[in-house]
């Protein structure tokens, strides 16, 4: 690579918008796409496995101890099981990250859930709150602090964790590190790793934002 | 009025929280539960508002079975003071307080509005209301603990060790404040409490509960001091019961005679001391309208030569209290208040 510089500025312009799938604009949307839409899935299931776990206690161990081990499954043989049931398509992405998602943001919603002082849910049943109204207007919001929290760390394991599905022809930004690989072409892994970091850290302010305009009654 | 019918809580481990507890709260009265931990006392109040059933027996409420009651439709009902307060912490102290009308589907306009009346009512400033509750000191909040439990004017209030988290200054003066809240709402009260002196305080009547559940006795809070029925009942109410309980006889009934000339006043008629060669002595005060026979043995015993000053409103001399006409006074109470020991050959410490 001798003389070859690490960035070359031109090739980024020249592959910004092709139009083509693998130009850098359609990878880092694919990228978005295959990091953001197992988080959410995770939070929409996590937080009725959550609830349950949290209102019957006897599910929360096993619930965990199952989600542990999922996560613990290497990201690739994942996905290449995956390829047997989905294909080569996103899903084949998507679907093990939901698991991952799920696996941190199950014990978040449990922990939130549980960090409700004894007092405050006492009092909101002495108040006359019925069950469901007492979860959506007092128990849920107060978990708020701990789900988000346990949001930030999913979102941003998602977003890396999508490059790895590159290996199977789906991995967004992933894409650009193979392709800088197999040619010996520092730009493109450069353009990969500036832009994934830079999209965790953009994910993760846009939660603290969140949290700060959603839970202005917390201690600063 | 809330009436117990032989209301026993046993748990699923055969653990006997409340054993065959009958009794009676009366209707704008406040009634307090008092007893070591482990007596049934918080146990008892929550089978009031179904927060726990009982196992055998009946609450009433106003001769109703609160059994018959859907829960959430009595709870709103029935105002609940707790321990911590348990404000809710994402709701602003406005929000809080108007916790319960906006469960009766009061419009919100309407609901605040009451909020920050009651807010007035309990001693808090208006500015305190857009406020979370972490804002807030220990006894700010369970001021608003309080305004809450009334934001509905529900009938009956339960209260649940509401003053016990917090130092003694401040809770003496969220007692006082009840007092007053009370002398002007009349509510139906139970109260909670492992503090005997609180429950001298503020019962109306109070129940003495022992460990197990049971009830040891039930009295006004003058009769308990002087007729404890048993030992239990006299150990747990403390020393200086004779004392204490000067504090439920008025002062007015005691004889005042014209202040003596050696009494030197300020030009308003306010006590300066008691004249001495080479200065002034020390006095004490009490005021014949508002205080007890407590306060005016008190302002006695702080003077050297055992008179009290008797003030008005103002602090202004009305006249003075010698020893004899105290003695007077407490012997006709000792008197009048002490009955013959039963002839049960019991300890007679009275």
């Amino acid at each position: 690579m001798g003389d070859e510089p690490l960035v070359r500025w031109d090739w980024i312009w020249r592959n910004w918008d092709t139009g083509r799938p693998d130009s850098i604009l359609a990878l880092l949307e694919s990228h978005v796409v295959m990091a953001f839409l197992p988080v959410l899935f995770g939070l929409l299931l996590a937080l009725p496995l959550g609830l349950a776990s949290a209102r019957w206690r006897w599910l929360y161990q096993p619930t965990v101890s199952v989600m542990n081990v999922v996560y613990s499954l290497p990201s690739i043989a994942v996905f290449i099981v995956m390829l047997a049931v989905t294909g080569l398509g996103q899903a084949t992405v998507i679907v093990p990250l939901t698991f991952y998602s799920l696996a941190i943001l199950i014990p978040a919603v449990v922990d939130g859930l549980t960090s409700i002082p004894d007092h405050v849910r006492k009092s909101a049943v002495a108040m006359g709150f019925t069950p469901l109204r007492r979860l959506v207007r007092v128990e849920l919001p107060l978990a708020v602090p701990v789900v988000l929290a346990g949001l930030r760390v999913a979102t941003v394991s998602s977003i890396s964790l999508v490059s790895v599905g590159a290996l199977i022809g789906q991995g967004g930004l992933g894409y650009l590190f193979i392709d800088g690989w197999q040619r010996q072409f520092t730009t493109p892994i450069v353009v990969g790793v500036v832009a994934t970091v830079l999209l965790a850290v953009i994910a993760d302010g846009l939660l603290v934002l969140a949290q700060r305009l959603l839970t202005p009654w917390r201690r600063a | 009025m809330i009436t117990f019918e032989g209301v026993t809580k046993r748990y699923d481990d055969g653990t006997v929280a409340v054993d065959d507890l009958s009794l009676e709260a009366p209707t704008g009265a406040i009634t307090v539960f008092v007893g070591p931990s482990g007596c049934g006392k918080t146990t008892s109040l929550r089978m009031i508002n179904r927060m726990i059933d009982a196992t055998e027996g009946r609450v009433l409420l106003d001769g109703q079975d609160v059994r018959e009651i859907d829960p959430p439709t009595l709870r709103r009902g029935i105002g609940y003071v707790i321990q911590q307060a348990g404000l809710f912490p994402h709701r602003k102290i406005v929000d809080n307080v108007a916790t319960v009308p906006y469960l009766l589907g009061w419009d919100r306009k309407r609901a605040r509005a009451r909020a920050m009346e009651l807010l007035e009512r309990v001693g808090l400033d208006a500015g305190l209301a857009r406020r979370y509750p972490f804002q807030l000191s220990g006894g700010q909040q369970q001021r608003v603990g309080v305004a809450r439990a009334l934001a509905a004017d529900p009938p009956v209030l339960l209260m649940d060790e509401p003053f016990s988290a917090v130092d003694p200054i401040v809770r003496a003066s969220l007692q006082d404040e009840l007092l007053r809240l009370q002398s002007d709402l009349q509510k139906t009260i139970v109260f909670v409490t492992h503090d005997i002196d609180e429950a001298i305080k503020l019962g109306d009547t109070v129940a003495v509960l022992r460990v197990g559940g049971r009830l040891a006795q039930m009295a006004g809070p003058a009769t308990l001091l002087t007729e404890p029925v048993d030992d239990f009942v006299r150990e747990f109410l403390g020393r200086d019961r004779g004392i204490r309980r000067l504090s439920f006889i008025p002062a007015k009934d005691v004889r005042l005679e014209a202040a003596p000339a050696d009494l030197v006043t300020d030009a308003a008629g306010r006590p300066l001391g008691w004249r001495a060669d080479g200065g002034l002595l020390p006095y004490g005060t009490f005021n014949p309208e508002r205080d007890s026979l407590r306060a005016a043995l008190d302002a006695a015993l702080l003077a050297a030569n055992g008179t009290a000053v008797a003030v008005d409103e103002d602090g202004r001399v009305i006249g003075v209290v010698t020893r004899e006409a105290l003695d007077e006074v407490l012997g006709q109470y000792a008197a009048r208040h002490t009955r013959p020991l039963p002839a049960t050959g019991e300890d007679p410490r009275g």
